[in-house]
């Protein structure tokens, strides 16, 4: 978490120059215990927090280690991801109140990954709906216990106290619009990519695309779903025009669909490799430690994911 | 639109280990397993410090000596997996102990199922370097052992320790839905031997999420039950180059990847059983023969 209670609009023209492209930053004090959640507006009405890049929890991050925001309409405000603990979330809810007064109705998680969807338990009540791709829920109660358990292990009692996976009550099978008065989201269920439950979010008012875990900026990918369908998809994405995208680890936004490129460079680098090993009639655990390793320099944590990218990547494309 | 379901993070699977490893090491039938699998009981603390060799060891080679560490067998294992769920191992048998290589276990001590496999060689294994590698599931930072039985009775051991943990939780199939629709697609590939002429090599894959009893059904929110492939016997034309017998310790999609003698008949033919009853076979000749 950025320290930036000290921050304020004094400084906001200094950080704008050194963010560039970013409309404006601003820092808004959340709870009285010293954390403030960072915010970006990175359009008009369209906030992201930037988690810091870390192999995964920890006391001091709180599993606030992936990328969220919201959108504020006319009538409502849309949360997109919630952070990995409830503490966190908590946090988030306290800075939209820096913002708006208006209620959150909608939490949209893009995937079932922790370190999106675990702060959801500090929207709970009020009538807020929690919404995801129809696989979700499914896809969240198999990992459940684990990801509770290990999370809680890593981040410790304190950090991850009050945290408890919220499921979806609203499921996109395809594609769904919310309406936050007078502001549309459409939001995107996705064929089997980063995981099975991939879901995108488009803000039609700004062309702000949140992707989720489908962009990685910085932080190395990490592949849970299918390498065939991401790099698909991808291809197909980056076809689709969006003013900016809010990537699920790296930058609050990034320019669309120049994100992709390293995304798919990355992707085709194992999944080319990977084919050629498999030809050659190389074992899954030599693969692991050869396959792409020119693509090492272009990302952190890269031996934190990469491997298990690899081996992910040679069960799957063994069967072709 | 569905209901929010309410999950219970209560329980652990810590109880599941515990019924299992009591019951001694060796394969535990599926029955109990199943009733294991099913029954929801308190958390236990984590027996992460205990040494469950003495007991593994007692069960499966009573008071036996075991020659550790003297080259007849080796182990190949991950110091770190990247994926507990999809471990790499490799198990080699030099071509000096390899004609004397009666059968080959591979047991990974603090798996709630320890042993993953045992390979008993037949007439086909052949008599240069025999190479197995599969992958497995290793649910808590464990020692994985690889004991091999010669033919004069004495039993060889290699040890490595693995680090990874939640392997026989983790839900199999990273997408369900396809991987379901094609439970029990095979599929074999021949390698032209790469040590000698003498040797040749296969890959044998099934389609199958080889059920732990330790994973979630995804909509029911219980555990589904485990079915696993049990056995599999792989022959070189008439002859067998081993029977495996399998656990919950083996991945999802079981793999084979095995070096055999060659023959004048070098087709291979795989049978797998799954504890459900269904079997699956597959056979095919090497390339230009
Ligand atoms: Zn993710």
């Amino acid at each position: 978490m950025l320290k930036a209670g000290g921050l304020g609009l004094d400084r906001r023209q200094l950080l704008s120059g050194i963010i560039g492209s970013l409309l404006f930053y601003r820092a808004f004090p959340s709870d009285a215990a010293a954390h403030a959640t960072t915010l970006v507006e990175v359009a008009p009405g369209v906030f992201v927090h930037r988690g810091e890049h870390a192999p995964g929890y920890t006391p001091a991050n709180r599993g606030d280690i992936s990328n969220c925001g919201f959108v504020v309409g006319g009538e409502c405000v849309a949360v997109i991801d919630t952070g990995g603990t409830a503490a966190f979330g908590k946090e988030l809810h306290q800075a939209i109140r820096g913002v708006t007064p208006l209620p959150v109705r909608y939490v949209v998680n893009t995937h079932m990954h922790p370190d999106h969807v675990l702060g959801n338990a500090a929207f709970r009540g009020d009538g807020t709906h929690f919404v995801g791709h129809h696989k979700l829920a499914a896809a969240l109660t198999a990992r459940a216990e684990r990801y509770i358990a290990a999370n809680k292990t890593a981040a410790g009692d304190e950090a991850f106290a009050g945290t408890e996976i919220v499921l979806p009550d609203m499921a996109v099978e395809t594609t769904t619009s919310l309406d936050l008065g007078g502001r549309r989201l459409e939001l995107v269920a996705r064929r089997t990519a980063h995981t099975d439950n991939d879901l995108t979010v488009r803000d039609e008012a700004t062309g702000t695309l949140f992707v989720g875990d489908l962009i990685f900026s910085g932080h190395v990918p990490a592949l849970d779903g299918s390498i065939r369908g991401w790099i698909s998809l991808l291809e197909e994405l980056s076809a689709t025009p969006a003013e900016r995208i809010v990537p699920g680890h790296g930058p609050a936004s990034m320019p669309w669909p120049a994100a992709a490129t390293p995304m798919l460079q990355y992707l085709q680098a194992i999944a080319t490799d990977v084919r050629d090993a498999i030809a050659k009639g190389r074992s899954m655990s030599e693969t692991m430690r050869t396959a792409a390793e020119g693509e090492r320099a272009n990302w952190e944590l890269f031996d934190e994911f990469h491997p298990r990218n690899v081996s992910a990547a040679f069960a799957e494309l063994e069967w072709e | 639109m569905f209901p929010a379901k309410k999950i219970d993070h209560g329980p652990t699977m810590s109880y599941l280990p515990r019924v299992m490893r009591r019951a001694g090491g060796a394969i535990v039938g599926l029955a109990s397993l199943a009733i294991a699998a099913l029954t929801p009981m308190p958390a236990l603390a984590q027996a992460a410090d205990e040494d469950m060799w003495p007991g593994i060891r007692k069960d499966l080679y009573a008071a036996r000596d075991i020659a550790e560490e003297d080259g007849a067998v080796v182990l190949e294992a991950p110091v770190r997996a990247d994926d507990a769920a999809l471990v790499p191992i490799t198990l080699r048998v030099p071509a000096s102990v390899a004609e004397t290589a009666k059968s080959l276990a591979l047991v990974i001590e603090k798996n709630p199922m320890p042993v993953a496999a045992t390979f008993t060689f037949g007439p086909a294994a052949g008599s240069g370097e025999r190479v197995i590698e599969t992958r497995v599931r290793v649910d808590m930072y464990s020692n994985i052992r690889a004991v091999l039985e010669t033919s004069d009775g004495k039993l060889h051991m290699a040890t490595k320790y693995v680090k990874a943990a939640g392997g026989c939780s983790a839900p199999a199939l990273k997408d369900q839905e396809q991987a379901l629709a094609e439970l029990g697609k095979m599929k074999l590939r021949m390698r032209e031997g790469q040590q000698s002429p003498l040797m040749q090599e296969a890959q044998v894959m099934i389609r199958h999420p080889n059920y732990s009893g330790m994973q979630m059904n995804q909509l029911t929110g219980l555990y589904i039950p485990a079915k696993y492939i049990q056995s599999m016997e792989v022959r070189r034309g008439k002859d067998v180059v081993f029977e495996m017998e399998g656990g919950i310790s083996l991945s999802e999609n079981p793999n084979l990847r095995f070096t055999y003698g060659s023959g004048l008949d070098n087709e291979i033919s795989v049978v797998a059983k799954d504890t459900s009853g269904a079997t699956y076979t597959i056979r095919q000749s090497p390339k230009g023969s």
